[in-house]
């Protein structure tokens, strides 16, 4: 054997680990609730105090859970991938409005447009712990059972919707 | 003008105040508290505890913590809690599974690796020593140099 191949081979075994760990995301903590059932929960909503929210409305429909916040840069940038889907109407975004002021979330959906049919109020993040939020925005795709099927940590951009969100909705519908 | 003076004088007795409370007081709920946080990874900045972070996650997770100690639960259950909800990964030692075997095994293994190359390192080079014999002619030779440095010195 020659006097570099061990040197060599080492090397290019470490190359080959960095090069699969320096790209992958340490933030995307696989999340145990894909595959099971939404925590439940009753909130009040944003616009309309008085009346509620909870995931088991929306039984028998495929449906967005998207966690947002006024306070929360990456929710503006998410923004406006959500105005289209909104405005494409092809699966309903229903809005959790995480650890927020209520006249300033109201502001933020005045200035920025409102996306959601509705939106729950979140305010001690109590319920953003039951799905295991750490960090807003955060998306999980809710099937006609209401279980969760795909979770979207950080902003979703338009690649993530087409290629990943819209056909599991369209799967998850016709099942 | 002399009015003024006394106010001013007495601003100072208004500034007092306690310092700030702790959360929670009872001590035996904040020892485990403690104890348990330590164990567990703050989510948000991920290379602390969750008893180091201030994240406001972190401080809400220790509310549900603290919650659910004073509801007497567990530390298994208290832990179960958050790994339903966060996964292994809140945990700072993970379980032994099919997919963490390589992170436990692995210094071990590596470890091994380089011992027995230690190992067959320090056997080659002592089979490179070969003792040879001096000659006598050679023995006359090094006696005679090292009289002559002697001389010359």
């Amino acid at each position: 054997m020659k006097p570099f191949l061990l040197p060599l081979a080492i090397f290019v075994a470490l190359v080959g680990f960095l090069a699969v760990g320096l790209t992958l995301n340490p933030r995307e903590v696989p999340s145990p609730l894909v595959g099971k059932p939404a925590p439940a929960f009753t909130l009040p909503q944003l616009h309309d105090q008085d009346k509620t929210f909870s995931p088991a409305d929306m039984t028998g429909k495929v449906w967005l859970l998207n966690f947002w916040a006024s306070w929360c840069g990456g929710c503006k940038d998410e923004h406006p991938v959500l105005m289209r889907m909104a405005k494409a109407g092809e699966v309903p975004i229903y809005g959790m409005d995480y650890k927020d002021q209520r006249d300033e979330a109201q502001t933020w959906l005045r200035r920025h447009g409102n996306p959601y049919p509705l939106t729950a109020v979140d305010e001690a993040g109590r319920v953003g712990i039951n799905y295991g939020v750490y960090g807003v925005p955060e998306t999980y795709v809710i099937d006609k059972q209401g279980v969760i099927r795909y979770k979207q940590i950080g902003p979703l951009d338009d690649d993530v919707v087409a290629k990943k969100i819209l056909p599991l909705v369209k799967e998850l519908r016709n099942k | 003008m002399r009015w003024l003076a006394l106010i001013v004088l007495l601003m100072p007795g208004l500034a007092w105040a306690e310092e700030a409370k702790p959360l929670a007081e009872d001590p035996v709920v904040e020892a485990r508290l403690k104890h348990l946080a330590v164990e567990l990874r703050c989510l948000v900045c991920q290379n602390q505890t969750l008893a180091d972070s201030n994240a406001p996650l972190a401080e809400d997770l220790r509310r549900e913590v603290r919650e659910m100690i004073a509801k007497n639960m567990s530390d298994q259950e208290i832990i179960d809690f958050l790994v339903q909800r966060y996964g292994d990964f809140v945990l700072y030692r993970p379980p032994w599974k099919a997919s963490t075997t390589l992170l436990w095994i692995g210094p071990f293994f590596l470890l091994g690796v380089g011992a027995a190359a230690l190992v067959v390192a320090l056997r080659r080079r002592a089979q490179k020593l070969v003792d040879t014999p001096v000659t006598d002619e050679e023995r006359r030779r090094v006696e005679q140099l090292l009289s002559q440095g002697a001389r010359r010195s």
